[in-house]
Formats: C-alpha cells, sequence, structure tokens
C-alpha cells in the first residue's frame, strides 16, 4: 500500500531522512517511534508529500507521488493525515470540516457528504458537537474530528503524526480508543506517535527511527521484550523505566 | 462673495466627482491587480512568484510621481491614445496594487500554515486552499493594512492635478486663481472634502472589521 524505497532527505546539512525503505501491506499498522529529532515526523509528511525527499522513490497504492499539481491533490485525497495540532479549518464548524473535502474534492452532494459525515462523527463519538466551531471543543474532541474528517474521504492509509502528543492525558484515551477501533476495522495506518500502549495493542509492526534512519523493525512484542539494536536498548530503557 | 460662493459649490462638486472617479476605478482595478499578485507571490510555482515579486519592487520603489511621468509621456509613443483622467488612473492602479498586493499577503501570512497544510491534504488544488481556507481567515487581518493603502490612494489622486486632470486639488488651484481673496475659505472646503471621503473609508473598514470578527 505505501512503499519506500532508498529514501533521501536534507534539510540543508542535516541528513533527516537516510535510506528509508519501508514496505507497509494493505491493513497493516505501522507505528514509528523513536527520540525527539530522529525523523519520524518528516517521514510520515513525505508520504502524501507535505514533505518533498530529495532522492529515491515513494509510491501509494502502487503509482509514485506525483510532484505536484491536480494529480498530487487527487492522491492526497486518498491519504487521511492527522496533525499534531489537529489543523482543523477555524472558520468553519465541525460539520463543514468533515464535508468539505467530499464536496469540493470528491463532488459529493451536500445531503450525502452531510449524512456521511454525521456518520463518521458518530463513529468517533462526537457527532453531538456537528454545529460548533472547533475552538469550542477540547482538544480530545477536535482531534477526533481531524480523524473523521481524514476518513469522510474514505481514505487508502491514514497518516497519524504525533496524534495525542498536543493532548492533556485524560484526552488521550479517548482519541487513542478511535485509532484502535479503525485498526480493528483494517484500515492501514502508519502512526508516529510516543505512546508505546497504542504501539503495544494495535500495532502490527514497530518501526524504530534514529538520526534520520530506520535502524530496526519487529513485531511490537519482539521489539519491547528483545530489542536488538543498542540504540533501540537505549531508548526504551529511557522511556519504560518510569 | 455673491460670485464666489456658487462658483466654489460648483466646483467643489467637479472637483471631487473626478477624484472620487480616480479613486473608485484605481481602487477597483488595483484591488483585482494586487489580489493576483499576492496570490503569485505564495503560489507554488517559481516564475509566477518571481514575477510578483519583480513587479512589488518596481512599482512600490519608484515615486508616484515618476510613474505619472512615464504614463503621460511614454505611453502616448507606444500609440496609446486615452483621456488625462484615465492616464491617472492607469498609473494610481499600476502604484496602489503593489501595496495591495503586499497587504494582502500579510494577512496570508498569519494564517497559521497548518491550516494549508490540512486542507492540501484532504486533497484540495492551490485555488481551492487558498479560496476556502486561508483567504477567508486572511481577510480579517488585511483589512487595517489595506485600509491605509486606500487611503493613500485617495489622497495620491491629488497628484493628477499637475498632470492636467482638474480633480479636487486641481479645483483648489483654480479658485486661488480666480479668487485670491478668499483662499482659506477655498483651501478648508477642498481640504474637508478629502476629510470626508478619508472619513468614510476608515468607517466602511471597522464596520467590516467588526462583521468579520464574529466569525471564529
Amino acid at each position: 500500500m505505501v512503499a519506500m524505497d532508498s529514501v533521501q532527505k536534507w534539510f540543508g546539512k542535516l541528513h533527516v531522512l537516510q535510506d528509508i525503505d519501508l514496505q507497509i501491506t494493505p491493513g497493516e499498522v505501522v507505528v514509528v517511534i523513536g527520540p525527539s529529532g530522529s525523523g519520524k515526523s518528516t517521514l510520515c509528511r513525505t508520504i502524501n508529500r507535505l514533505e518533498t525527499i530529495d532522492e529515491g522513490v515513494i509510491a501509494v497504492d502502487g503509482q509514485e507521488l506525483p510532484k505536484e499539481g491536480k494529480s498530487l491533490a487527487g492522491l492526497r485525497a486518498d491519504v487521511g493525515m492527522v496533525f499534531q495540532q489537529f489543523n482543523l479549518f477555524a472558520h468553519k464548524t465541525v460539520l463543514e470540516n468533515v464535508t468539505l473535502g467530499p464536496i469540493k474534492v470528491r463532488k459529493h452532494s451536500k445531503a450525502d457528504a452531510d449524512r456521511k459525515a454525521h456518520e463518521q462523527l458518530r463513529r468517533v463519538g462526537v457527532d453531538d458537537q456537528a454545529n460548533k466551531y472547533p475552538a469550542q471543543l477540547s482538544g480530545g474532541q477536535q482531534q477526533r474530528v481531524a480523524i473523521a474528517r481524514a476518513l469522510a474521504m474514505e481514505p487508502k492509509v491514514m497518516l497519524f503524526d504525533e496524534p495525542t502528543s498536543a493532548l492533556d492525558p485524560e484526552m488521550i484515551k479517548e482519541v487513542l480508543d478511535s485509532m484502535v477501533d479503525l485498526a480493528k476495522q483494517g484500515m492501514t495506518m502508519v502512526v508516529v506517535t510516543h505512546e508505546m500502549g497504542f504501539a503495544r495493542t494495535a500495532a502490527h509492526r514497530v518501526s524504530f527511527m534514529a538520526d534520520g534512519r530506520l535502524v530496526e523493525e519487529n513485531t511490537p512484542n519482539e521489539f519491547f521484550t528483545n530489542p536488538q539494536s543498542d540504540r533501540a536498548k537505549d531508548f526504551l530503557g529511557k522511556i519504560l523505566e518510569h | 462673495m455673491d460670485e464666489y460662493l456658487p462658483e466654489l459649490m460648483r466646483r467643489l462638486l467637479d472637483g471631487f466627482s473626478m477624484t472620487l472617479f480616480l479613486l473608485g476605478w484605481s481602487a477597483l482595478f488595483a484591488t483585482i491587480v494586487g489580489t493576483m499578485l499576492a496570490i503569485f507571490r505564495v503560489s507554488p510555482v517559481p516564475p509566477l512568484r518571481a514575477f510578483g515579486t519583480s513587479y512589488v519592487n518596481i512599482f512600490r520603489n519608484t515615486p508616484l510621481v515618476v510613474l505619472f511621468i512615464l504614463a503621460v509621456e511614454g505611453l502616448p509613443t507606444l500609440g496609446v491614445a486615452i483621456p488625462f483622467e484615465w492616464f491617472a488612473v492607469v498609473t494610481l492602479s499600476t502604484y496602489t496594487s503593489a501595496f495591495i498586493c503586499e497587504a494582502i499577503r500579510s494577512g496570508i501570512n498569519t494564517v497559521d500554515p497548518g491550516q494549508a497544510e490540512a486542507s492540501r491534504s484532504v486533497g484540495m488544488t492551490f485555488g481551492q486552499t487558498l479560496g476556502q481556507i486561508v483567504l477567508p481567515q486572511a481577510s480579517r487581518a488585511v483589512i487595517p493594512p489595506l485600509t491605509s493603502v486606500y487611503i493613500a490612494l485617495a489622497k495620491n489622486t491629488a497628484i493628477a492635478a499637475a498632470f492636467g486632470v482638474v480633480e479636487a486639488t486641481g479645483q483648489l488651484s483654480n479658485l486661488i486663481r480666480d479668487f485670491a481673496p478668499f483662499i482659506y475659505p477655498s483651501f478648508f472646503a477642498i481640504a474637508g472634502g478629502y476629510i470626508l471621503i478619508v472619513a468614510v473609508i476608515s468607517g466602511i473598514a471597522s464596520a467590516l472589521e467588526r462583521k468579520l470578527a464574529v466569525v471564529r
């Protein structure tokens, strides 16, 4: 579903993505973890080309990412993205946030889009907020709306870029619950996160990134109990102690 | 006095009709061109960005009087034959659009880049992202700087007086020439007219700002 082949990216002199090879099969949930600045967010953002790459190839569903223009927009429509800062459209209601893509990009009728939007909002448990503006919602609710907005496009893949990092602790669970449901329903997902609990319960595979490289990939169970690389051992040692 | 007052009224009316003509058309063209330039300057296409930047650098950095001379002396050599007031509209629009472009671009820059990223990631094109997400949110931030630009434009129309367009300032010169004893009343009448125009522009701006403030 997602294929990254020898991907390289530099920010000036900093080699943020080094020789990234990553294959994700349909229905697979891949969790990318690693220390801050390791390049995991950048990796996630290259998959729908919010970040460009300097070398290598990225393909989604067998199609190489177009450089720009309408074809790139078309591909992005098939790739859902959830951001750390939610990025809900501030001047539109919750319902309009979810229907905008289906109406403007998929050319669905408003009635159709409304109906499906309510379905998605129910799915993540915020349908009762449909007529409010984003600023009137809690962080957890906003992030669930963001998930519904992405799902309303009926994407082939969902990308999550640290979806719970900007949330208060008590709101993290409601967002993770929605993501776990989604994983169970067979959605292909790439999740950049610091939530090790989510990685353990929902991931099929954990990819550990450090210093711009994919250092280690394994099943969650193997990775957490028996990490191979020193870098991963060091990282897990630091985060699992408390 | 008997002769002066009716003549003052007539020339005030004539003069400010022409001032409003210059202001109206120049504001319209400058807004259209300036908005397009701002879109060029934030577009993903490098040649359009370069064009927008060069336009702003050339026309914002050249004195308005120099542009007037260029239009009045230069355009006729290219075979452009239009009335003087339209030379003034062309010059004022060309000059003001550079400032409009920058005011709109500053408004665009106040919108969180995450808004545009989210829009692109649901598959909206550059035009849709701009029209649906960025410009509506930029509109409120744009009003104060745009108001200053329109006010400057209203007063810049006075320069046309030096190039054969008898608008309000031109009428002031004529009044002083024809009615030398009444120099102060003439001056205050014309100055009052400009103050009134600017007050109307400011009033519209603050009404708009209040209206857009509710949307959030």
